[in-house]
């Protein structure tokens, strides 16, 4: 079982002209085993959502909770959080040098369990994943994202989400700089994890193309920081069709 | 060639037409100390360097004290004691500062590790200075010679304490393959001044990395130059300053014959009240030198507050006919992005730290190509790590 809510949600981040808040005020849940897509043009808060609820230094939480199976998120450390449950697939992976892929995932998993992972069914675990995704066997010795293309990373990021196979997994653009055959290979990745019972995902885009190969439960669309709609799988047919215009000038009109 | 090198290289062109001769950046060899001056800490080459915890190094002391030596020699490769005079025979490189003509005239002679041409060893020379005390006063001299086409690795680990300065100059044959590797993992309160100067022979590649853990005060140098064209040379460096320590590495590389390369990397730590490192990173590119390449970095990662890492990239080019000439110098603390990173797939702050630094360190081990001693290298920095980073460290605020 495995539910998040987020309730109210307002973030602020620090410029040069003093605070400026980019979420005011979201309202969410993503109920069992749930996937959810949040659209939105650029600068519309998506990213600030999952990198505030991931716990980022930059983002200030002015209000509002974010809950885990009704545990306070907000209170734990960056740490604590994906210990608790909560992966994010970053949309510009940090390189890392020095660092291979084998050792990181084995840190990682070892932090995550609080014990070493078995070596022998470990390897194959990560053999596997890599092969899944299309990675060659001699990623592990890589430096972790030096030197990735963009897909190369994107498909790390997902090897980690099932390798360390979280509660409930953000998302963001993992689909942007894709061609087609690397979002399909991302997608059954997404859609391993999520066929387990009980692992909820928020999957934030700003195209619906990602949506064809992961079927979303539910559907919100973003401007302006707030939710300017929301719905079924339907909703993102037509945004395919008509765009985010419509939502922007309804957003402008309604808050300035 | 990038713009910013280009530019650089205009602008160096254009400060001053005249030819010159002779470096600004490093004093001309001489064996005659009445040319190396004792220095007051004004000079440019001196201005880094603490003077009095030389603890009086500098007076240039007859002394017959030495290091004691253990050394694992593979078959083929010899060692053995020859005079002062026979060193400059084979063609040793001259001092280039006080210090190391004070060895050159107080040595009594010197130690030759002789690679002969053509020679292919795997297994590395490793030779064990070890020091008993700080009181003991001690002028070193080594040539390490390796024949032409030759191939072998020369390890020097110096443990324990002295006041110990040292010339060494490695002689790298036509068509050789050297990597010659000074390890510094002295105890707390030791001295050691350092002058190592390489010739590369025509077509031949040499590696030199100088790693420095230990001691009080610690300044080496590691000089290049060139007898031919088509030699390459790759400088890594490696160092960790702990509270209190002085930790000074100086680099030359004298482009004085076409199409040489060289490629320098340092990579340094600092933790601790007082924790002090100085890199120079000195590169002439000779009229005669067209068609090289060069390209010099160093990097620190400044760990807590107290700390002090100088950073000095110097370029002086008299010829703007070359492949490429670029450096770069960072002094940082952690980067968050990397912590965030690591922190949220579950590992702590402080292990994500640990990582981090032993990611920065492995980045530059991995180079070393010496099997025997990347364990060991490796080893001591989780050492320096745990000092500070895993136990009571208070993270520097960002």
């Amino acid at each position: 079982m495995s539910t998040l809510e987020i309730k109210d949600l307002q973030v602020s981040v620090a410029t040069d002209d003093g605070p400026k808040e980019i979420l005011k005020g979201v309202t969410l849940t993503i109920g069992d085993g749930e996937t959810h897509a949040i659209m939105g043009p650029n600068g519309s808060g998506k990213s600030t959502l999952a990198y505030s609820i991931a716990g980022h230094p930059k983002y200030d939480i002015t209000g509002g909770e974010v809950l885990l199976d009704g545990e306070d998120v907000l209170a734990m450390s960056v740490d604590e959080r994906a210990r608790a449950g909560m992966f994010l697939a970053m949309q510009y992976p940090v390189e890392v040098p020095g660092v291979s892929v084998s050792n990181f995932l084995r840190t990682a998993k070892t932090a995550l369990d609080g014990e070493a992972p078995k070596l022998r069914t470990w390897v194959k675990d990560v053999n596997a994943a890599l092969e899944q995704l299309n990675l060659d066997p001699t990623f592990g010795t890589r430096s972790v994202n030096e030197g990735f293309s963009g897909g190369e990373k994107k498909r790390h990021e997902i090897a980690q989400l099932e390798l360390l196979n979280p509660k409930v997994a953000i998302l963001d653009e993992t689909d942007s700089g894709l061609d087609i055959d690397a979002l399909k290979i991302v997608s059954e990745g997404v859609n391993r994890f999520r066929a387990q019972p009980g692992k909820g995902v928020l999957l934030i885009t700003h195209y619906t193309r990602i949506l064809r190969y992961i079927q979303p439960d539910q559907v919100h669309v973003f401007v302006d920081g707030r939710i300017a709609e929301q719905g079924g799988p339907e909703l993102a047919e037509q945004l395919e069709a008509e765009g985010y215009d419509k939502y922007i000038k309804a957003s402008a009109a309604a808050h300035g | 060639m990038t713009d910013a090198a280009r530019e650089s290289v205009q602008a160096a062109l254009e400060q001053d037409d005249r030819p010159r001769i002779v470096s600004h950046l490093n004093p001309p060899p001489s064996y005659d100390l009445g040319d190396h001056p004792v220095p007051t800490g004004r000079e440019e080459t001196w201005r880094f360097t603490p003077l009095k915890r030389l603890r009086g190094l500098l007076d240039g002391e007859a002394s017959d004290a030495r290091l004691t030596w253990d050394q694992s020699v593979p078959e083929g490769v010899t060692v053995r004691t020859i005079s002062q005079a026979e060193a400059r025979e084979l063609g040793e490189i001259a001092p280039n500062d006080r210090p190391a003509a004070l060895a050159a005239a107080n040595s009594g002679g010197a130690t030759l590790v002789d690679v002969p041409a053509e020679a292919e060893v795997d297994e590395p020379v490793i030779i064990r200075l070890h020091g008993e005390s700080v009181d003991d006063l001690v002028w070193g001299h080594l040539v390490l010679r390796f024949g032409h086409h030759s191939k072998a690795t020369v390890v020097l680990v110096h443990t324990g304490s002295a006041r110990y300065c040292a010339i060494t100059t490695v002689l790298a044959g036509e068509g050789s393959q050297v990597n010659v590797l000074s390890l510094q993992d002295w105890d707390d309160d030791a001295v050691h001044l350092g002058r190592d100067a390489i010739q590369v022979g025509r077509d031949a590649s040499v590696r030199h990395t100088s790693v420095s853990f230990g001691g009080d005060l610690v300044r080496m140098h590691a000089n290049v130059e060139y007898s031919g064209p088509g030699g390459e040379a790759e400088l890594l460096g490696l160092y960790f300053a702990d509270e209190g320590q002085h930790l000074e590495h100086r680099l030359f590389a004298d482009h004085n014959a076409p199409k040489t390369k060289s490629n320098v990397l340092y990579k340094g730590a600092l933790q601790g009240q007082g924790a002090h490192t100085v890199w120079i990173g000195n590169v002439l590119i000779r009229q005669v030198a067209e068609g090289i390449e060069t390209y010099e970095e160093n990097r620190n990662l400044v760990l807590t507050e107290g700390c002090q890492a100088d950073s000095v990239p110097n370029l002086e080019i008299e010829t703007g006919e070359i492949e490429g000439a670029g450096h770069a110098s960072a002094t940082a603390r952690f980067d968050d992005e990397q912590l965030f990173y690591l922190r949220s797939r579950g590992v702590s702050d402080k292990e994500a730290r640990r990582l981090v630094l032993h990611g920065f360190f492995q980045d530059l081990i991995r180079k070393v190509g010496v099997p025997e001693i990347e364990e060991r290298l490796t080893a001591t920095v989780e050492d320096e790590l745990a000092k500070n980073v895993l136990k009571g460290y208070e993270p520097v605020p960002t």
